[in-house]
Formats: C-alpha cells, sequence, structure tokens
C-alpha cells in the first residue's frame, strides 16, 4: 500500500504515514464490525444451547440487532453519578476501548496481512493486553462506589495472576519457533507435525501449553466461567454498574475485540494462523484469510460454548488454579521444552 | 521528519506528565499521570531503536509494578492537606536530588561522548547491533559475557522473593480451617451434600 501512495507523488515517508492510516481505519472498522457480529453468533449460539430462539426480530434471522443495540446506546443519555471522579470516570472506557484495538495492530490476518511486521510482536501483545487492567481499576475506583470498587480488585489481581501463566506460555512458543515475530512464528509450524499438519498444537509438549493457553485466556478476557468481575450475583454488574449508553458500550465492545484477539492468537500461535490445517498443496488454493478467520471463529465458539455450560468458579478457586496449578505447571514446561529442544539439536 | 515529530511528541507528553505526577492534588491522579510518563518512555525507546526495552519497560513497569502503586494509593485514606503542610521544609532537599541527579546524567552524557563505554560481545569483539534483532544483542551479551554477574542477580533476586514470603507468613493457629482439601471438594456428590424431603402441609421439616 505505501507503494500505491508513492505512486501517487508522495515521498516515502509520507506515503509510509498515510498507508499506516488507512490500515489502522481499515482494521479497527472491520475488527468493530466482526464485533456487532460475534455478539450476535454469542447470543445465538447462547439461545440454542439454551433452547430458546435467540434474537430473531431485527433484520433476517435477527442480523441486525447488534447494530439496533448500538443505535439505542448511542441515543441514550450518558450518567455520570455526582460522586464520580468525573476526568476518570470517563477515561476509563476510552482507555479499555483504545486498548482492544491497539492490540490488533500486529496481529497477521494473511502472509504479509498485517499493520506492523515487528521483531517483538508477542512482547507488543503482552505490553498491551496488561495496559487492559487500567480501565477496570480506574473506571472501578473513579465510581466511587463499592460493588464497582470491589470488582476492580477483583479484575487487577484475576488479569495479573493469569498473565504470568500465559507469559510462560508464549516462551514455550518462542522457544520452537526461535522468534517473536506472530507471523514468523506462524510461518514455523507450516509441516511441524510429521511434515503434514500445520499447527504447533498437536506436539506432546505444545498442547497442555495450548490448553492452559485457552484457560488463560478465558480468566484474562474476563469470560465465564472466570467472570468474577461482573458476577451479578454478589456484585450488581461490577465495574460496569455505574455507567450508561456509549461509555458503557465502549466496555461492551472492547471487552468482545479482547475475546476475538484471544481466539485469533490461539490461532496464530498453536493452530497454525493463515495456513491450512494440511500441509497439501491443493488447500492452498483456498485465501488465508479464510483459514484464519474459520479457525478463530471456532475458537470463539468454543468460548460461547463454554459460556452456556460451566458454572462461575468460586474466587479462591480461581486463584488456586492460576497460582498453584497453571504456574508450576507452565514453568515445569518452560524447562521440558528447552531441554527437549536442547536435546534434539534444535538450536544448533 | 516523522521521527523528530514523534520524538517531540513523546518528550514533550513525557515531561509534562512528569510535571504532572508531582502537582496533581490527587495521589491517585498523580499515580495515573506517572504510568502516562512510563508509557511515553516506552515510545521514545522505540524511536531509539530499543524496542525489545521498550516493551519490557511497558509489560513490567505498566503492567506490573504501576498497578500495585495504583492499588496501595487507592487503598489508602490519605489526608491531602497534612500531605501538602510538608511541602516547603522538603523543598530544599528534593532540589538538592534532582541536581545530583541532573550531574549524573550530564556526567554520563560526556562518558558516554568521550567513548568511555564499549559493551563487546562475548569473544571480545565491537558489538555488531546492525544485523542483530533486540533481543539476540542482549541476550548474547547477557548470557555470555555477564552470565556470572546476571546469575548473581537471579540469586539475589530469589533471596529477596523467599526473604519477603518468610517475612509474610503466618502459620495457620492450630484448631483453624485455614487448609482446604481441593480433591474432598470434588469428590462430594449431591447425594452426600442434600437431601430431598417431601414435608406434609404445616409439618416443618426435622433438621
Amino acid at each position: 500500500m505505501t507503494a500505491f501512495f508513492q505512486s501517487l507523488g508522495l515521498p516515502y515517508e509520507w506515503a509510509w504515514t498515510v498507508a499506516t492510516v488507512v490500515a489502522i481505519v481499515v482494521v479497527s472498522l472491520l475488527v468493530m464490525f466482526s464485533v456487532a457480529m460475534v455478539i450476535y453468533v454469542d447470543r445465538k449460539v447462547l439461545g440454542a444451547i439454551m433452547l430458546r430462539r435467540g434474537p430473531n426480530v431485527v433484520g433476517p434471522f435477527g442480523l441486525l440487532q447488534s447494530f439496533a443495540d448500538g443505535l439505542k446506546v448511542f441515543l441514550q443519555e450518558t450518567i455520570i453519578p455526582t460522586a464520580a471522579n468525573k476526568g476518570i470516570f470517563l477515561l476509563a472506557p476510552i482507555i479499555t476501548f483504545t486498548v482492544a484495538l491497539a492490540a490488533w495492530a500486529v496481529i497477521p490476518f494473511w502472509d504479509g496481512g498485517v499493520i506492523a511486521d515487528i521483531n517483538v510482536g508477542l512482547l507488543y501483545i503482552l505490553a498491551i493486553s496488561s495496559m487492559g487492567v487500567y480501565g477496570v481499576v480506574m473506571s472501578g475506583w473513579a465510581s466511587n462506589s463499592k460493588y464497582p470498587f470491589f470488582s476492580a480488585m477483583r479484575a487487577s489481581a484475576q488479569m495479573i495472576s493469569y498473565e504470568v501463566s500465559i507469559g510462560f506460555v508464549l516462551v514455550c512458543v518462542v522457544l520452537f519457533a526461535g522468534t517473536f515475530n506472530l507471523s514468523g512464528i506462524v510461518e514455523a509450524q507450516q509441516g511441524f507435525g510429521l511434515g503434514l499438519i500445520n499447527a504447533y498444537a498437536i506436539h506432546p509438549l505444545l498442547f497442555p501449553m495450548w490448553v492452559v493457553f485457552f484457560i488463560s485466556a478465558l480468566a484474562e478476557t474476563a469470560r465465564a466461567p472466570f467472570d468474577l468481575t461482573e458476577a451479578e450475583s454478589e456484585l450488581v454488574a461490577g465495574y460496569q454498574t455505574e455507567y450508561s449508553s456509549m461509555s458503557f458500550a465502549l466496555f461492551w465492545l472492547g471487552e468482545y475485540a479482547n475475546i476475538l484477539l484471544m481466539c485469533s492468537l490461539n490461532t496464530l500461535l498453536f493452530w497454525g494462523g493463515w495456513l491450512p490445517p494440511l500441509d497439501i498443496p491443493a488447500l492452498y488454493a483456498v485465501p488465508g484469510i479464510v483459514w484464519f478467520l474459520v479457525k478463530t471463529f471456532i475458537f470463539f465458539f468454543m468460548f460461547s460454548w463454554i459460556w452456556a455450560t460451566v458454572p462461575r468458579y468460586r474466587y479462591d478457586q480461581l486463584m488456586r488454579l492460576g497460582w498453584k496449578v497453571f504456574l508450576p505447571m507452565s514453568l515445569l514446561f518452560v524447562a521440558a521444552t528447552s531441554g527437549y529442544l536442547m536435546a534434539i539439536g534444535h538450536f544448533a | 521528519m516523522i521521527q523528530a515529530i514523534a520524538f517531540y511528541f513523546f518528550a514533550t507528553i513525557v515531561v509534562g506528565a512528569a510535571v504532572m505526577t508531582i502537582m496533581a492534588r490527587n495521589p491517585v491522579h498523580s499515580v495515573l499521570w506517572l504510568i502516562m510518563a512510563f508509557f511515553n518512555a516506552a515510545g521514545l525507546m522505540v524511536l531509539v531503536g530499543a524496542e525489545f526495552i521498550a516493551m519490557l519497560l511497558v509489560i513490567v513497569y505498566v503492567g506490573a509494578v504501576a498497578v500495585l502503586f495504583l492499588f496501595v494509593v487507592m487503598m489508602l485514606d490519605i489526608d491531602f492537606a497534612a500531605m501538602r503542610a510538608g511541602f516547603s521544609r522538603n523543598a530544599p532537599l528534593g532540589l538538592l536530588i534532582a541536581a545530583v541527579l541532573l550531574a549524573e546524567l550530564l556526567l554520563a552524557v560526556g562518558a558516554y561522548n568521550a567513548g568511555g563505554l564499549s559493551l563487546g560481545t562475548p569473544d571480545g569483539s565491537a558489538m555488531q547491533a546492525a544485523d542483530k534483532s533486540n533481543i539476540e544483542a542482549l541476550g548474547a551479551l547477557l548470557y555470555g559475557k555477564y552470565i556470572a554477574l546476571f546469575e548473581i542477580a537471579g540469586i539475589i533476586l530469589l533471596v529477596a522473593m523467599i526473604g519477603a514470603i518468610v517475612l509474610t507468613f503466618q502459620p495457620p493457629k492450630p484448631g483453624a480451617r485455614a487448609r482446604q482439601d481441593v480433591g474432598k471438594q470434588i469428590r462430594r456428590r449431591p447425594e452426600e451434600a442434600t437431601v430431598m424431603k417431601n414435608p406434609e402441609v404445616g409439618q416443618g421439616v426435622e433438621l
């Protein structure tokens, strides 16, 4: 795209800037559109599992339900509690939303289809997702209300705990791939399994790590069964309690953008990203983005499925799982993976 | 051109946020300004090509250390007026510390300009930074030339961690129900925990 703007007569620097801005706008709009659609999918899957119909009134099969909800929310009044700390109260949803979109900068949708193909892509994702906790903590504190504050405490403890084990899982993947670049990690998976299967997750050392990553992703995005931050039986609606209209919608959109991000990370790190599942030339006729979207959607379906079937964890169980099960396990696997790779001469 | 714009943008925000950190009346606002300064300092690191350090700065300082800061400040019940009272008394000391830091910074820049520093690779040759990524260059240095220092730093951190745990650990009091047997909780079945009763109207249930 930079070349296109250069052909319009712009010098390289400015052509690059314009091309990047255009790419950012396009990716953000597409992510927002996907978020609207997966909210619909989420509600439909939930409805189907509970033997209900789910949204079916607005548009064909209820497909436009999310857009109708968006319009409704947009027209509502933003209520700011008098005791709230106004600036931070309004800043919190903006931070959640921005951070959720910013992480998509390093996600490769197909071979070369990425805004910023940087060397430290995976670390960038970790850095950005660790920023996500601020939106929650700031909203909980600024609301000046006890339930949002409890929720903010829970959220930050939960996110920090599970980020630790996610970090170690990522180390295992990076040891195999030899790079922090997400495109590089996907390319390293080509023909990984017996020269036939394009996925890291089939390796006996990496499959348990994928399971840990998947469950940690549920906890990191505060998705059921780890949705203790908005446990409605205890905390009304958690940190979102005092929010209304667009400020509430920004939380909602950011949350789903994060869920989609975690699904696509599952795809990229363990299931071959844009590569077809099997390393057969005929399968490469299908464009890479189709494989990427199909795999990501399968993971999103699993997220919805789990939401509908698994009861919520107790808080001490959540902490125990993070610190006493996943952390020692992922540490052990980091040691085992590096030992195994040294033994087979992977780094030679 | 764009680099210059980006540099002045990040640098202005870092300095502005740092000033606001000490000027803000509300301590929570102070911490948030500090986080802003950290984040934009990471932007400056990216500009000089140290992208690995930049990401570590965000992950460690913004993502973990500052969250704990924020926690402590939010939980404390701080009297703003009492905190401001000592300002004029402490100002000379603060200025002194600032002057020392400035002098050290000037000294470090001077030493760097004079070529006083040489970061070598394990075999002692000069650093070949251009063809290596940040992570590889740092790894070669940390696990090669400075392996002993790196390991010692690791041991010191481990000792500090164990020390913190020992200081805060309290053995459960005798008779206290401090332990949970998770296996026992999972093995429990509905039949052991519930009974079905069908009481007569007006009879009640004997528990």
